[in-house]
């Protein structure tokens, strides 16, 4: 299966790879053409950009640099160390986890109320919908000094803005899914006289496996964002969020990117890890393979 | 006229059977954004034990609806139906009738097996009870090897069969179909027929059969029901006497022929009270 997907993943990653190095060349050169000026130095293209490439500080850090910083912060360092990426990402990853937890079931537990009880549907529908209008960058350093005020610190305000982000996608889904089965099916459980719970258990919850799965997916992608949001506010102290705001304090550029793309790898296998349960869930349920 | 005022007063004729269907001067009308619509009226009606009942009208007759208000899916507005002796909520309750859609309406979730045994589950029956009578019911309907097959895996025709098996598998003594063999074709259903009709000499249950198929019809019951549309009512009620064991071939017999050509005219007679 892989194989048929492998040749264009790889030129798409080659592409990225060029453009990237162009984009770093052009970037830097005014910088280091600067740097020679003030050196009254003499310089040739080749030497610009090898320069380019190979900054303290550039504006745009080379893939090869970022390569190597994120080799010597995840594998060269033991992992209890603060500057590890591993510590930084599982600080992340454990209110990235605890929030999406919460959210779907969160998330689950609203859509059942929503599709079961008509004036929930009335009445929290309107609510769902406009706590995602307001900015997460906005309400996230509130809820963090709130809960701070009352001594509620470290993990869990974090966990509650990947909660606040991830249960909307889940409870959309949700109660479009518990819906989702067809009068004929809802008519069969009636004439059996089962009861709601019944027809809830063995009709509408395995109907909205699907859609579950499809917004879990999404859930845990934003859960992750919810949680390196939510280390912002906090001043930098632990998580791949801290380390964006540090590198940014101290001009890092090297550093932020490679903040950036393990948090990139990071929801890239959480994704792959719901899929991979998707998979197992539905060929159990047996969806045609 | 005189003949069917006759067979229309079949349901006031005394019987020493049971009823297991009594429905008397119902009607249903549906409140629409273009005005009511007279669903059922003045429908008059006895199902007794053993009797394989067929309605058969166009579309838009009511005979879908009489079988829906039977079994409390639908609501009458006026008259009385009992089922039983018991109002069609309380049988429900009772789980007194298995319902056959027009579409199988399995859940493609679930093995074969496991969706006859859905509404054994909900009645809550022990686990090697509830594999034993799927395995009966599936016998039943020949179907017995697809246990652990997904729907998706098998026929029309064969998910049409489980979703019987499905029906029969809690063992209601009555039976109520809706246009179960519509949607397939007809040799396929000409082989569901003589199964269904082995099925009901076997097992003597009640049958209330929905079709639009005269051959169908004629073949299968023996009662047929002829109903016609706006207002949805009974015109006319059959009765057959063909042997329970009959088989396909009794369809070139000159009193088969008969009965259908009475069917026909009592749909074309319904018929020109629309133009």
């Amino acid at each position: 299966m892989m194989s048929g997907q492998t040749g264009p993943v790889c030129v798409v990653l080659i592409a990225l790879l060029v453009i990237w190095y162009i984009g770093a060349v052009f970037m830097n050169a005014p910088t280091q053409i600067d740097r020679y000026n003030r050196a009254d130095q003499t310089w040739t293209t080749s030497q610009l950009i090898e320069d380019t490439l190979a900054q303290d500080r550039p504006i745009l850090p080379a893939p090869h640099q970022v390569a190597v910083e994120m080799y010597k912060t995840i594998f060269a360092i033991k992992i209890t160390s603060k500057r590890s990426l591993v510590y930084h990402s599982w600080v992340t990853l454990s209110s990235t986890l605890l929030g999406f937890g919460i959210g779907t079931l969160l998330g689950v537990l609203l859509a059942v109320g929503i599709v079961h009880v008509m004036t929930l549907e009335k009445s929290l529908m309107p609510w769902v919908i406009s706590s995602q209008t307001i900015p997460i960058l906005a309400i996230a350093p509130m809820i963090i000094v709130v809960l701070g005020a009352i001594g509620i610190k470290g993990l869990v305000p974090k966990a509650i803005i990947s909660t606040y982000l991830c249960f909307f996608p889940v409870t959309i889904s949700m109660v479009k899914g518990l819906r989702s089965p067809q009068v004929i099916q809802l008519d069969l459980m009636r004439t059996y006289n089962a009861s709601k719970w019944q027809t809830f258990w063995q009709l509408r919850l395995p109907s909205a496996m699907p859609y579950l799965f499809a917004s879990l997916k999404v859930a845990i992608a934003i859960s992750l964002v919810g949680a390196i949001v939510g280390e912002l506010p906090t001043g930098a102290q632990a998580g791949l969020g801290a380390r964006l705001l540090a590198g940014s304090y101290y001009g890092q550029t090297i550093q932020i990117w490679s903040a950036l793309l393990t948090a990139a790898f990071v929801a890239a296998l959480l994704v792959v890890i719901v899929g991979w349960c998707e998979r197992r869930v539905l060929a159990r349920m047996g969806v045609k393979a | 006229m005189t003949l069917k005022t006759v067979v229309n007063n079949v349901a006031e004729m005394p019987t020493s059977k049971k009823a297991v269907v009594d429905i008397n001067k119902l009607s249903l009308t549906f409140q629409t954004a273009d005005g009511p619509v007279y669903a059922l009226s003045d429908v008059d009606l006895t199902i007794e034990e053993g009797d394989f009942v067929s309605f058969i009208g166009p579309s838009g007759c009511g005979k879908t609806t009489l079988l829906r208000v039977i079994a409390d899916l639908e609501q009458a507005t006026g008259g009385e139906i009992s089922i039983n002796g018991v109002t069609p909520h309380e049988a429900r309750e009772k789980r007194a009738y298995g319902y056959v859609f027009q579409a199988p309406a399995l859940l493609p979730w679930r093995s074969i097996e496991r969706n006859v045994t859905l509404p054994l589950e909900i009645m809550e029956i022990s686990k090697e009870e509830r594999v034993k009578r799927a395995q009966e019911a599936l016998k039943l309907v020949e179907l017995n090897g697809f246990e652990k097959k997904f729907p998706w895996q098998l026929s029309g025709g064969m998910q049409q069969r489980a979703s019987i098996a499905r029906a029969l598998s809690f063992d209601a003594d009555l039976l109520l179909m809706d246009e179960p063999f519509g949607a397939l074709d007809e040799i396929v259903r000409d082989h569901l027929n003589e199964q269904l009709l082995k099925l009901w000499a076997r097992t003597n249950k009640t049958v209330a059969f929905v079709t639009h198929s005269i051959p169908e019809a004629v073949y299968l019951s023996s009662k047929i029901v002829v109903m016609s549309p706006r207002p949805g009512r009974i015109i006319d009620v059959i009765e057959t006497d063909f042997p329970k064991d009959r088989s396909l071939d009794i369809r070139e017999t000159p009193e088969f022929l008969e009965v259908a050509h009475r069917v026909r005219e009592g749909l074309r007679a319904g018929h020109s009270n629309d133009e």
